[in-house]
């Protein structure tokens, strides 16, 4: 199964492993993996627990191609653990975005699948996502462009939604999730009445890609499909967005303004109402090209 | 520590830090250099206007005070939990906190980040953590995640979490275990102006070093060995 075989069949990111959005995202055969599973890296804090390991420790790496260009690639498997944050797992990525400010690659793609800290490794796994978060910021300083991609069963949430949003651009799908405390974990400390993680559409509608795009936060909505991601992220990756004071004060000044339009808001069909959504149902129906081309014709929806 | 007694004992030459709500802001005399103070008091839950108002101190120093060195204080119970929160980005917010602090280093500021009572998740890994150099006041309590919650969420009786967080430095809440880690550099005993002197005139550590310091203090013997390795593979 590769990219170049078949690129007109559709493959659902959603769906496929971490190894299978590589092998299908970047350039054929072009993916050569750093620790990969036959050296078997794996944690040493699960044993703790009796649970089994991972020989990646949930999580791939390496450099390869797109379309040409020269690329980093994190991939974090949802399978295991949630992909969620260790002190193997980080220190992968971070080795990732520390070699890419000595070797600076034409870029660095985060295919992000994470519940956050995993809980296992509490501090150490704290502490690995801080490393992640400061190693890409440092990348950003010096002008490398990373890009963050969301679209797995998992979600991107906990500090790596934090990492996600440093990146220089979010591509996510409709089913994509992002938010920094999961709804379960809300639920479970602040009460149902406060976030009901069962109801379905409210978490979509709260943490979904859908919302994500209309709020701002993800700069390209794409389809469940591996060659679409491959596509946003091809485009992305020209998008320069270095760490500078112009840009964290459009930041600034984008954040305060949401805070003013949509602060009172308690639900998200309430946001899209005052963008100038006429039916909230709209949003649930029209599929991506259908709500870019809607989100782009609202006067009211102040995004810069 | 409360904050106050903090800044007194840190800026014994004067300080104008006051506190507005649950974030701390002002300037503090050292040897006869001026300090930017930012942070949090009362165990503040970080929501999504506190973010953005911590961020907008960091930009302020920055476009007013090229270089001045940043005391970023930490006491957070983390970020705050409510759907309204994550329906309007918190992470976003987050993120931008963690870019400014990024931002002021690239800038050539030096920015210390000090936790002072709690220091709990989401709320030190975007603030405090994203300092060059982050200390902490030995009372201090680490979390990432409230303990019953945690229990929950792992689906491990409580008893197990508190004999977890008893025995072991990857669980433990005591500011030693953090240190032992790496994820803190220096734990403040004592003289805390003299603390913060040390710091401000000692060379600014170009580089994360917290995996090599975990790995020194025996904490955290994979994290280093791992990064090297994936930086020099074939």
């Amino acid at each position: 199964m590769t990219f170049a075989d078949n690129s007109s069949a559709r493959r659902s990111y959603y769906e496929a492993t971490g190894r299978q959005r590589i092998a299908v995202l970047l350039d054929r055969d072009s993916f050569h993996e750093w620790i990969g599973p036959r050296e078997r890296v794996t944690s040493p804090h699960l044993k703790l627990f009796d649970v089994p390991v991972s020989f990646d420790d949930g999580v791939i790496v390496g450099r390869g191609t797109l379309d040409g260009k020269r690329v980093f690639i994190v991939a974090q498997e949802g399978g295991f653990m949630g992909g969620s944050v260790g002190e193997v797992h980080g220190a992968k990525i971070t080795g990732v975005l520390r070699r890419a400010l000595i070797e600076r690659p034409q870029g660095v793609l985060l295919l992000l699948e994470s519940g956050g800290v995993r809980l296992h490794e509490a501090n150490a796994g704290l502490i690995a996502v801080s490393e992640i978060l400061q190693a890409l910021l440092a990348l950003r300083a010096a002008g490398i462009p990373v890009v963050a991609l969301i679209g797995g069963a998992y979600g991107c949430f906990g500090g790596m939604s934090i990492v996600a949003h440093c990146c220089n651009a979010i591509v996510i799908s409709e089913l994509g999730r992002i938010g920094l405390s999961g709804p379960e974990v809300i639920e479970t400390v602040a009460g149902v009445e406060e976030f009901d993680s069962r109801d379905l559409a409210l978490v979509w509608r709260t943490v979904g890609g859908k919302s994500r795009y209309l709020l701002g936060d993800a700069s390209r909505l794409v389809p469940d499909d591996i060659p679409a991601f491959r596509a946003a992220a091809i485009d992305a990756l020209l998008q320069s967005r270095t760490l500078d004071m112009e840009n964290l004060e459009r930041d600034h000044e984008r954040l305060s303004m949401r805070l003013n339009f949509y602060g009172d808001c308690k639900d998200a069909e309430e946001i899209w109402s005052r963008m100038g959504i006429i039916s909230s149902r709209q949003v649930a129906l029209l599929d991506e090209a259908e709500l870019v081309e809607l989100a782009q014709s609202l006067p009211n929806r102040k995004v810069i | 520590m409360n904050w106050e007694k903090l800044v007194n004992e840190l800026f014994p030459e004067g300080h104008s830090v006051n506190r507005a709500g649950e974030m701390l802001r002002g300037e503090g005399k050292l040897n006869g250099a001026t300090v930017a103070v930012v942070g949090t008091a009362e165990h503040a839950y970080i929501g999504v206007e506190l973010a953005l108002a911590l961020a907008g101190e960091i930009l302020n120093v920055i476009r007013s005070f090229p270089k001045r060195p940043i005391l970023f204080l930490v006491d957070t119970r983390g970020q705050r939990l409510s759907r309204r929160d994550e329906l309007l980005g918190i992470h976003a917010y987050l993120a931008h906190l963690s870019s400014s602090l990024a931002l002021a280093r690239a800038r050539r500021h030096r920015v210390i980040g000090l936790a002072y009572d709690e220091a709990v998740s989401g709320g030190f890994l975007a603030g405090g953590m994203m300092a060059e150099i982050t200390v902490a006041l030995p009372e201090v309590h680490v979390r990432v995640m409230d303990t019953t919650a945690m229990a929950r969420v792992m689906r491990i009786p409580i008893e197990r979490m508190l004999e977890l967080e008893r025995n072991s430095p990857v669980f433990a809440t005591e500011a030693g275990s953090l240190h032992q880690l790496g994820g803190i550099a220096e734990i403040w005993n004592g003289n805390l102006a003299e603390h913060l002197q040390k710091v401000l005139v000692s060379p600014p550590e170009a580089v994360d070093t917290r995996a090599e310091k975990g790995y020194a203090r025996g904490g955290r013997l994979y994290a280093a060995p791992v990064i090297s390795r994936v930086c020099k593979h074939a």
